[in-house]
């Protein structure tokens, strides 16, 4: 559904009467599968949003090449419009608008007739439960109604991708639960939908596949499931006195499943897996057999923040 | 067709939010009717007009373009609150013609200053202007161009700014001299040879006099089809460029 090689996109910028190059995005390749959730994961400033406007067509790259929805970028920019959609990060919609006539005005900018435009307006409406709203001005809106009356003028003209720039940044958890909500649902409905974030949870709750950016390049890409499991395995900790650490740690040390065995101080052990899910069970069976009693056993899976670690060298917490 | 029916959406657009605001209304018509009720008096002792028709006759049309100038440099304030709000953007990623969305929104500027300026003359002929209709028309149509191309760059100049704190100043210094350089509160005629010299330069001074031309009922005045010839042609110059900062524009 989009294909990008070697998108590229440097900008000029002033520092006093010196002149700087920044490169904001320095070859991004990516292939989005259709009615997929496609995360792009990354810190402020890792050149996502610069991204996304490139393939929105409201930048032009500076070399590279992408297809979206079959339709090439750098040549023929006009039919990429028609068959996306791009809700922008810092919100779209006028304060003294209604969101009724926001949505009609939307969609005939993509020549929708008349009648039809109004029609698509009350759908909408309803489908991001905003009919009670609708006539009231924008201003009036709360920051979660605001962002789904956005969201709804993204898709009015049932684009085959959606672009979503920081879809619930600035939204309390109620309102980001229920966005994820109206996410999924645009991919029940075929719907291709690319998002930017920098929260890790929300990459790894509601995205399909995910690419992580940093610096202006892509450093990973994958399912974050997969890329989790890539980098570490995981990882259990087994609490226990520290009389019986040592007979325990016999014990489980010859196991085929167990990767790597640590000793904690204080008692305990820490125990490298490959699936924590089918391991606890064993480690258990096992521990029980030779009557030793354990206090605690605890799956600690990597995070996201963990495979960040693993390919920049820093924490996505700290960046 | 398309290119034609996005601008009329925009200016449709454009117009009923314009509406909505009742207090821009307002202001719009208060402005002016005061210039005509505080200002005009003053003005036939100062001229040595025999009449105060005769006065009208010059002040008058140096007042409509003044609204014409000034009405539509200050309009790119708006459009820096709609690039704030997203709105711009947003409509730059449908695919809506760029040189309507620039259009849409000057042909909104034209016709609410064409509004004042039927207002302002009628008031006037309450006190005793006497214009023949068609010269009132070309005249119209001076102020609809001298409108489409200020609000026009003001609208381009806001795109590149991007910032109301660097369009007002910006705008200010340059309407201040192009005023006093048309001969707009006062004729030309009383400045000195050099000051004449100078306004020579400055289109909206031909852009006064073949308005003032058309308001003294001397169509065939040469002032006239020049003055018409300068700004449209300006004003051609100024949409094409405003139209291209609305395609490449960045945020």
């Amino acid at each position: 559904m989009i294909e990008t090689r070697g998108l590229r996109k440097s900008f000029r910028s002033r520092a006093g009467r010196q002149h700087k190059t920044v490169d904001a995005v320095r070859g991004v390749d990516l292939d989005v599968a259709e009615g997929e959730i496609f995360g792009f994961l990354g810190p402020n400033g890792a050149g996502k949003t610069t991204t996304l406007r490139m393939l929105a067509t409201l930048i032009a790259p500076d070399g590279g090449q992408a297809t979206i929805a079959g339709a090439d970028l750098l040549r023929d920019p006009a039919e990429v419009r028609r068959r996306i959609g791009y809700v922008a990060q810092g919100g779209s919609t006028w304060d003294d608008s209604t969101a009724r006539e926001e949505l009609v005005l939307h969609a005939r900018m993509y020549g929708i007739g008349k009648a039809d435009a109004r029609r698509r307006a009350e759908r909408a409406l309803a489908a991001f439960q905003l009919t009670e709203y609708a006539d009231r001005k924008c201003k009036t809106y709360s920051g979660g109604q605001r962002r789904r009356v956005e969201i709804a003028l993204g898709i009015i003209h049932d684009p085959r991708i959606v672009f979503l720039d920081e879809p619930t940044t600035g939204l309390d958890p109620q309102s980001r639960a229920h966005m994820w909500d109206e996410i999924r649902r645009l991919r029940a409905e075929g719907m291709t939908v690319f998002i930017t974030t920098h929260y890790l949870d929300e990459a790894d709750a509601l995205c399909d596949r995910i690419a992580i950016m940093d610096h202006g390049e892509v450093v990973a890409e994958g399912t974050p499931t997969g890329l989790k499991r890539e980098i570490s395995g995981e990882v259990l900790l087994v609490g226990l006195d520290v009389a019986t650490t040592g007979q325990a740690a016999q014990l489980l040390d010859t196991e085929p499943y167990v990767a790597k065995l640590e000793t904690v101080d204080g008692g305990g052990l820490r125990l490298t897996v490959d699936e924590g899910a089918t391991a606890i069970p064993q480690v258990l069976r096992r521990l029980d057999h030779a009557g030793l009693a354990l206090n605690s056993i605890e799956l600690h899976r990597p995070s996201l923040d963990d495979v960040f670690l693993t390919k920049t060298g820093r924490s996505l917490r700290e960046s | 067709m398309k290119f034609a029916r996005d601008t009329w959406l925009v200016f449709q657009r454009q117009t009923q939010l314009l509406l909505r605001n009742p207090v821009w209304v307002f202001v719009g018509v208060f402005q002016p009717v005061m210039y005509l009720l505080l200002f005009a008096p003053l003005l036939k002792p100062a001229l040595n007009a025999p009449t105060q028709a005769e006065a009208y006759k010059i002040f008058v049309p140096g007042l409509l373009v003044l609204l014409a100038i000034f009405g539509g440099l200050f309009q790119g304030f708006g459009l820096i609150a709609e690039l704030r709000a997203g709105v711009i953007e947003r409509s730059r990623v449908t695919p809506v013609s760029r040189l309507a969305l620039l259009l849409g929104r000057s042909m909104r500027d034209v016709v609410s200053l064409l509004a004042q300026a039927v207002i302002i003359t009628v008031l006037a002929l309450l006190f005793e202007l006497r214009v023949f209709i068609g010269d009132l028309l070309l005249a119209y149509l001076m102020l609809a161009l001298i409108a489409l191309m200020t609000s026009a760059v003001s609208y381009g100049v806001a795109l590149k700014v991007k910032s109301e704190d660097a369009l007002a100043p910006l705008m200010n210094t340059v309407a201040q001299p192009v005023l006093l350089l048309s001969g707009i509160l006062l004729p030309l005629t009383f400045a000195p040879g050099w000051l004449q010299g100078v306004a020579e330069w400055n289109p909206f001074s031909w852009a006064v006099d073949g308005t003032r031309a058309l308001f003294a009922g001397d169509l065939g005045n040469d002032k006239v089809w020049q003055g018409l010839s300068i700004i449209a042609v300006l004003a051609a110059a100024g949409v094409a460029w405003a139209a291209r900062q609305f395609a490449r524009s960045v945020r």
